[in-house]
């Protein structure tokens, strides 16, 4: 795998410093799985990091704050919380193909908390050879995140965007006006950016969108499109 | 410099910790990040009981996780600091933050770093701090508020009175600035 597009200096600060929601989180966490460059980017940004907590004012602590930390040293520690198994992997009862996708494809680790069986998950239908799954069945934050499966030939709605979207393949490919995206590669667009990208390769295109605020979508198509597919 | 020795100290007080369970160690480490943990929190929006309760929750950690601090991937500041980080993510926000599992058999290994020309990494964080102050002062402002301020960079652009690709653009000269006096060692 050779990944050619990679998050800007900006969003690589931004996840090392903690900023980014669930979603972006979650897209980032599954380009560093592919990007060896990109992580020892992000270890950098962290010890920058250290280095600005490290210069920061000091705020006094409060009285007996260090008493009651000794006194809780050698209580046990919590049991680490799990988090709930993702409910988006139910398998649809055999009588109910349709929206079943065969061949699963490899999934790396950060996204297996959140779909954990690929092939018998519930594709939802969205459009003409598109098909996508929620990510974030319960959001906290405002992020959204959701795999889409899209067939050769197809093009999505063209859109803008209200704040980033994030896009990472898994499988296939797709082309827009900033290039031509292959597995492990992520394509970053800001508030100012639009675009329409069509999957470009003989197999479908299986990719991961994660957005920080809702898409836009101009034309009236997509506008009919756009509470389908819960943008 | 009395940073290096700084840093490699605080290095040894948590494999201390680690090693022996010192108690004094600790109470030094306490003393040195418990404000600093404080004064960051409270710059990140976090009220001075949150930013108190949570800064004693990261040094309890410290004192439960300090067998997996590697000293060679990650200066003692860098790591503490990943850990308020998680901890204020995790009790402020209530959200996860996904992260790559070093263990995951689809991950792209690094090719193996040249162990002769390796600084420390309590060295490379004196080079970092060294490089951070030969910024220009615009880029410095970006780089620290995207530590300090809970906000988008579009909102820093916003504050600044800035287009948002001026903030772009200032952090990338900041990153390659800094990468460019600390060397190679991230790569
Ligand atoms: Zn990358
Ligand atoms: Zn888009």
């Amino acid at each position: 795998m050779t990944v050619k597009h990679h998050p800007s200096e900006a969003l690589l600060l931004a996840y090392a410093a903690g900023h980014l929601g669930e979603g972006l989180s979650l897209l980032m966490a599954t380009h560093l799985t592919y990007c060896p460059d990109c992580r020892a980017a992000v270890a950098e940004a962290e010890a920058v990091g250290g280095a600005v907590m490290e210069e920061s004012a000091p705020v006094v602590m409060r009285d007996g704050a260090l008493d009651a930390l000794l006194g809780r040293l050698d209580a046990p520690a919590p049991e680490a919380r799990r988090p709930a198994p993702p409910s988006v992997t139910r398998r649809r009862p055999a009588s109910s193909p349709a929206r079943a996708v065969q061949g699963g494809i490899a999934l790396p680790a950060p996204l297996k908390s959140y779909v954990s069986d690929l092939a018998g998950a519930r594709w939802q239908w969205v459009g003409p050879g598109v098909r996508q799954l929620d990510l974030m069945q319960r959001p906290r934050g405002r992020d959204t995140a959701r795999m889409l499966r899209i067939a050769p030939g197809r093009v999505l709605p063209h859109h803008g965007h209200e704040g980033l979207e994030l896009t990472v393949v898994l499988q296939g490919s797709f082309t827009d006006e900033q290039g031509r995206f292959t597995a492990g590669d992520l394509a970053e667009i800001d508030r100012d950016g639009s675009h329409q990208p069509i999957a470009d390769s003989g197999e479908d295109c299986i990719c991961i969108i994660g957005t920080d605020a809702p898409l836009r979508f101009s034309g009236w198509v997509p506008r009919m499109m756009a509470p389908m597919m819960g943008f | 410099t009395s940073v290096a020795m700084d840093g490699e100290a605080l290095a040894g007080m948590v494999r201390s910790i680690a090693e022996h369970r010192d108690q004094t160690a600790f109470v030094r480490l306490f003393e040195h990040f418990g404000p600093r943990i404080k004064g960051f929190l409270m710059r990140q929006g976090a009220s001075d009981s949150e930013a108190d309760d949570l800064a004693q929750d990261v040094m309890l950690t410290v004192w439960r996780k300090a067998g997996q601090f590697d000293p060679v991937k990650a200066a003692a500041s860098t790591w503490i600091f990943t850990i308020a980080r998680n901890r204020r993510i995790d009790v402020l926000r209530r959200e996860r933050r996904p992260e790559p599992d070093a263990n995951d058999p689809l991950l792209v290994g690094e090719p193996e770093p040249c162990a002769e020309t390796q600084m420390s990494t309590a060295q490379i964080q004196v080079r970092i701090r060294e490089a951070m102050a030969t910024l220009p002062p615009e880029q410095v402002e970006v780089l620290t508020l995207s530590f300090f301020e809970d906000i988008s960079h579009s909102d820093i652009a916003d504050r600044l009175g800035i287009p948002l690709g001026t903030v772009k653009s200032r952090l990338r000269l900041a990153f390659r600035k800094v990468k460019a006096l600390v060397g190679d060692e991230f790569a």
